[in-house]
């Protein structure tokens, strides 16, 4: 089963971070990316750009409109996403909360469509 | 014999259904096959016999009906037919009789029914719908809300357990202390709610709390963990005064006026084996520190017996474990009856201009005491008035009114407006 795991952080509290406690967080987080690699739980991830990038954009009766920023204002704003593999939604958990970004991020757990029907709670 | 099924639906229709959720891998499959398992049950049992192990019997059954369901379904929907299949192809494999993997189940519920990651809310209506065997409307009543309410709350959490794939485990050791946590929670909740109902007529809701002792009793036999002991112990240490926590018109009694005649014995004696069983295992928290207080109290004669310079002791533990401003509250009426009423208001006053409590009722209603206490009747009578605002209970705000009363007329002032 795949689930999404979205991650979010206040970009000025980021800012805040000391170079010092940026690298180590950054090499930590290479470092678990990697484990997961290896252990073929991740599919796939990416940080993204501030959000001062973002554009969002909606179709409504034909008509395109573009606006800057994301759709919801909030506090915090979404920075990366890692895209894992995971037996069940505990096992996703415990991913999400192993990775040093938890210690910073809030991380918000999202399963993908299930494969089949009638598959979810199976006994492990 | 219609008795005699219906007996054993009481004794065994839970771990029926802990067990056939594994098996089946889905609560509403599960649900159906419970029933079709007693439906069989009352028409075959009167014929043949009541079977040596009806609990093997009706699970065994139930699997089979949700087998026999799913294959009907099959015929609008294919993938029925595959998990018809799997379901028994596993069940043929497994040791489906082993009472240890049964009891199992049952922890396997209290885990599911109590994950993190569904709201408190409903984890409390699955807890009692799925544990307790409450119907929803009884559950609706119990929170006074409405049956429609409830039923989409279960509704919900069980499609967030089967869409998000949420497993039907007991946590490994590492995680269990936060799980447990969360169960541990969800019982308190519910006593509490039967304890002190949060609004209507009534100070008490017995039921309630007698389900929540039973299901702590059950955590206690499956998975003894010191707090989880201290739990019960904290919950029967309670209960052992519902006799004398009201009058017979509904009205609050205070720990102080309770007649401890009417204290319930045997409850206070489990309660406090309890207590010293968990404190033992020196690995305890805060639902142990609060029974050890709640096991002083029972343990004295009377109010003026009462052995407060240990009660401060536990609320100091307490507060260390449990830094949380109503904690300081329930310490700074402790040092009110161990150093007199100055030493306790000044606390409260303090704790109060931390403004976290401003709105809540038992930190003005302790302020007033105090003032009362102290012959400042003019500040306990806005203590007071300021607390009914805040109180939505009946015979709390009749408490409330009644102490108001009893201060000296001079503290009085037309119109019953606070200007101070």
């Amino acid at each position: 089963m795949k689930y999404l795991c979205l991650i979010y952080f206040e970009e000025t509290a980021m800012d805040a971070l000391s170079e010092n406690d940026r690298q180590t967080l950054v090499r930590e987080a290479n470092a678990y990316e990697a484990e997961l690699k290896a252990s073929g739980q991740m599919i796939s991830s990416s940080p993204l750009q501030r959000v001062a990038t973002a554009t969002t954009i909606r179709v409504r009766n034909g008509k395109l409109s573009t606006t800057d920023g994301p759709f919801a204002e909030t506090k915090e704003q979404l920075g990366g996403f890692i895209l894992i593999e995971a037996k069940d939604l505990n096992e996703a958990i415990r991913i999400a909360a192993n990775s040093p970004l938890a210690r910073y991020c809030s991380i918000e757990v999202r399963p993908l469509p299930l494969p089949k029907p009638g598959e979810a709670l199976r006994c492990s | 014999m219609e008795h005699q099924v219906a007996a054993i639906y009481r004794a065994h229709s839970r771990r029926v259904l802990a067990t056939l959720i594994r098996l089946l891998g889905d609560f509403d499959l599960a649900e159906e096959a419970l029933h079709d398992a007693f439906a069989a049950a009352a028409v075959q049992w009167p014929r043949q016999g009541v079977p040596a192990n009806p609990r093997a019997w009706l699970i065994s059954a139930g699997r089979f009906k949700a087998i026999d369901r799913l294959r009907r379904r099959a015929r609008s929907d294919a993938a029925m037919s595959e998990l018809a299949r799997e379901i028994e192809a596993e069940g043929n494999g497994t040791g489906m009789d082993e009472d240890h993997d049964i009891e199992d189940d049952r922890l396997r519920l209290i885990f599911t029914c109590c994950h993190p990651a569904l709201t408190p809310d409903a984890q409390v209506a699955l807890t009692l719908r799925e544990l307790c065997g409450l119907a929803t409307e009884e559950i609706a009543r119990t929170f006074l809300t409405g049956a429609p309410t409830v039923a989409q709350r279960i509704v919900r959490a069980k499609a967030k357990i089967r869409d998000a794939r949420m497993p039907y485990e007991v946590p490994s050791l590492d995680e269990l202390p936060g799980r447990l946590e969360t169960v541990l929670h969800v019982i308190y909740l519910v006593f509490n709610e039967g304890y002190a109902a949060s609004s209507g007529t009534s100070v008490t809701r017995g039921d309630l709390s007698a389900e929540a002792i039973r299901l702590a009793r059950l955590l206690v036999e499956l998975q003894p963990e010191p707090e989880a002991i201290g739990l019960l112990a904290l919950l029967l240490l309670h209960e052992s005064r519902r006799a004398a926590r009201s009058s017979h018109d509904g009205d609050l009694i205070l720990l102080a006026d309770q007649d401890r005649s009417l204290w319930n014995r045997a409850q206070i004696v489990e309660g406090a084996a309890l207590v010293e069983q968990a404190l033992r295992s020196r690995r305890f928290g805060s639902y142990t520190l609060q029974a050890a207080i709640a096991a002083v109290h029972a343990e004295a004669a009377d109010a003026a017996a009462t052995d407060w310079r240990q009660i401060v002791g536990l609320y100091d533990a307490l507060l260390r474990i449990e830094p949380s401003p109503v904690v300081a509250l329930n310490r700074a009426a402790a040092v009110a009856m161990r150093d007199g009423p100055a030493a306790g208001l000044a606390l409260i006053d303090a704790i109060l201009r931390g403004g976290e409590l401003a709105d809540y009722q038992p930190a003005h209603a302790a302020r007033a005491e105090l003032c009362r206490r102290l012959g400042r009747n003019v500040e306990a009578r806005a203590a007071y008035e300021r607390a009914l605002a805040l109180t939505q209970q009946e015979p709390e705000r009749r408490f409330l009114l009644r102490r108001m009363a009893e201060l000296p007329a001079d503290a009085g002032h037309p119109g019953g407006a606070v200007v101070i």
